[in-house]
């Protein structure tokens, strides 16, 4: 062990700034979760787009074609499964990881200790848990192109708008996450899983656009409350094509984006906070 | 002066008061306490001392309400990142990395902190067959043993060379075996002149390992010394036990006329009780045979001198030597001294 363990002098040399420190600490954080990622890529996406695929199917091309929904409801359908993939999947990363992480695992023990200051922690699983949530979205398009044929229809106009939205949909999801991964004791995960994730999923306009509800006025006035409403809305502007020359009435793109950048400041400030009171007692 | 000090010292505790939300008393309760470089320190005491708690506010886990924790001259509240990059934990829960393999458990923790790649790749090699682990280096966690998890902890923690290494109860749980072969590894990482800080509720382990220890209950230092400093603190720190065979003549009288039995021990307890520096005589149960007896003779003398003149009275009084053996207090001893109560309870 002599090779190794070198005389404590010697270190007065090697000590780094902290600035230098935390940049590299990071930055190895992220190759290493960036390894696991290359790993279980297969799996991942088994994960994510079984449910998409499953959504595209039955309301997308069984119902249209058995006549329970008109041919041209997969239009408004696909961005809507778009934005419920991405904003799920982002969620899940952190709630889970961090929920078996802080109450059991304590893999994350090894990344507090790093020299590198802990909300970093938190804040490198939400950009991972980003970066999978858009690899995932991404996948869906040549998986709805395959199932709904000549049904799929995006438009190419908007692509930049639509690439932004999805990573700000991305980064609202992951910070929810962060907040349940935090917030929720172990035992209550199954719980508040429930009865958070199925009124996000379906209050969220994920399967109807928002204008149509108009006939149920305090429903639609309900949906505003949920960030799943812009994340469906927004990327309903950025996919579907006029329709004689009639663009689709969504929400008013402004309002979408700071809805969204909204949820995504509110939640990530409550859940670094509630992270740091997490890891340092 | 001051400052020369604090250089060094590796660790450096001065009032440092923790009590945690919602809490009754103070986990920790205004303890101070400094570590050489290089020295091992102990920090001993049963279950909900403190010893956690000062061992996550020196690796900073843990905010004090109030005083100062330093890590070689680094404050830890003020900088963390500083003083986290010169400390590594051996915690006592399993923490390990279960998406990784095992070489690879130890890399990302050098990359962590720094340690450029190719020299990361050796270290990892090195200690790998250090630690007997080398067969297992691409296997996952999956089912090692509580003994194999504790040796890829101790492996990890050294990856980036720290300059105090935090070992919270190393071997608790862990098999005889295991134990022994992470005794040796410490040892060896003393010699280096690694400063190691390390929890434990073992007083064997203490009393091998640490060069001084600090015994804490409920949040608070009851003593801070070397081993055999803190066994001194029982008045009359050395202990001698003999058993001696009365002759038959004499046994005889002994069962015959009850009262005989109490003058032929009075007469052996107070030879012995009037030997020089010896402060207390104990009769003991042991003398189970009717002409056996035991004696524990406690002494502040010279245990040499002792030895001899205690031999040579139970033969001028006609006694016939069976037994004699030296027990030094244990930290056991010196626990139950302090605070009236077993360690374990």
């Amino acid at each position: 062990m002599s090779a190794i363990i070198p005389s404590p002098q010697q270190h007065e040399f090697h000590a780094r700034s902290n600035a230098r420190a935390t940049l590299t600490a990071f930055l190895a954080i992220v190759s290493r979760d960036l390894l696991v990622i290359r790993r279980e890529i297969l799996v991942f996406l088994l994960q994510t787009l079984i449910q998409p695929l499953f959504f595209l199917f039955v309301f997308g091309k069984v119902l249209s074609t058995i006549g329970a929904a008109s041919a041209s409801f997969s239009t408004v359908l696909l961005p809507g499964v778009v934005a419920l993939t991405v904003f799920l999947t982002a969620l899940q990363g952190p709630a889970i990881d961090l929920a078996r992480d802080l109450n059991v695992i304590r893999e994350i023990d090894d990344r507090l200790l790093a020299p590198l200051p802990t909300v970093l922690v938190a804040v490198e699983k939400l950009l991972l848990a980003t970066l999978r949530a858009l690899i995932g979205g991404a996948f869906i398009f040549p998986l709805a192109f395959w199932i709904l044929g000549s049904g799929f229809q995006v438009r190419t106009d908007m692509l930049g708008v639509l690439i932004g939205l999805m990573v700000l949909v991305a980064l609202v999801g992951a910070s929810v996450g962060l907040v349940l991964g935090t917030a929720a004791p172990i035992q209550l995960l199954p719980l508040i899983f429930a009865l958070v994730l199925t009124p996000l999923m379906f209050t969220g306009c994920t399967f109807y656009p928002w204008a149509s509800l108009g006939a149920i006025k305090w429903f639609q006035i309900v949906t505003l409350f949920n960030p799943l409403t812009y994340a469906a809305e927004g990327m309903r502007y950025a996919m579907i094509p006029p329709l004689h020359g009639q663009p689709l009435q969504t929400l008013a793109i402004g309002w979408v984006g700071l809805a969204l950048c909204a949820s995504f400041v509110l939640c990530l400030w409550g859940g670094l906070k509630l992270f740091h009171r997490r890891v340092v007692s | 002066m001051l400052e020369t000090q604090e250089v060094t010292q590796a660790i450096a505790v001065e009032h440092l008061v923790k009590r945690y939300r919602r809490a009754q008393r103070n986990a920790v309760d205004d303890i101070s306490f400094s570590a050489r470089r290089g020295e091992t320190f102990g920090l001993l005491g049963p279950n909900g001392a403190g010893k956690t708690t000062t061992i996550g506010i020196l690796t900073t886990s843990v905010l004090p309400n109030s005083g100062r924790a330093a890590i070689a001259g680094i404050d830890v509240v003020a900088n963390p990142i500083g003083a986290k990059q010169r400390i590594a934990v051996v915690p006592q829960r399993n923490n390990l990395d279960r998406t990784l393999r095992i070489s690879e458990i130890l890399t990302y923790h050098a990359a962590y902190h720094g340690v450029p790649r190719a020299e990361r790749t050796a270290r990892a090699h090195t200690l790998l067959e250090e630690l007997g682990l080398n067969e297992r280096r691409k296997e996952k966690l999956g089912w090692l043993s509580g003994g194999l998890e504790q040796r890829v902890m101790l492996a990890r923690a050294l990856m980036h060379e720290p300059e105090v290494l935090f070992l919270d109860e190393p071997t608790n749980n862990l098999d005889p075996q295991t134990r022994l072969f992470l005794w040796e590894r410490i040892h060896n990482l003393q010699k280096r002149g690694v400063t190691i800080v390390l929890t434990t509720h073992d007083m064997e382990e203490a009393d091998r390992l640490c060069e001084r220890i600090a015994i804490m209950d409920q949040g608070r230092i009851l003593a801070l010394d070397t081993p055999d400093g803190l066994k001194r603190l029982i008045p009359g720190g050395t202990m001698l036990e003999l058993r001696l065979r009365v002759p038959e003549l004499v046994g005889a009288l002994r069962t015959v006329e009850g009262g005989a039995t109490n003058v032929q021990d009075e007469r052996f307890r107070e030879t012995l009780g009037s030997l020089s520096g010896v402060t207390k005589v104990e009769q003991l149960a042991e003398g189970s045979q009717p002409e056996t007896l035991a004696f524990r003779l406690y002494a502040s003398s010279d245990a040499g001198i002792l030895l001899a003149n205690a031999a040579q009275a139970v033969i001028q009084e006609q006694g016939e030597l069976l037994d004699l053996r030296f027990t030094r207090p244990s930290l056991e001893d010196v626990f139950i001294y302090l605070t009236g109560r077993n360690l374990r309870s």
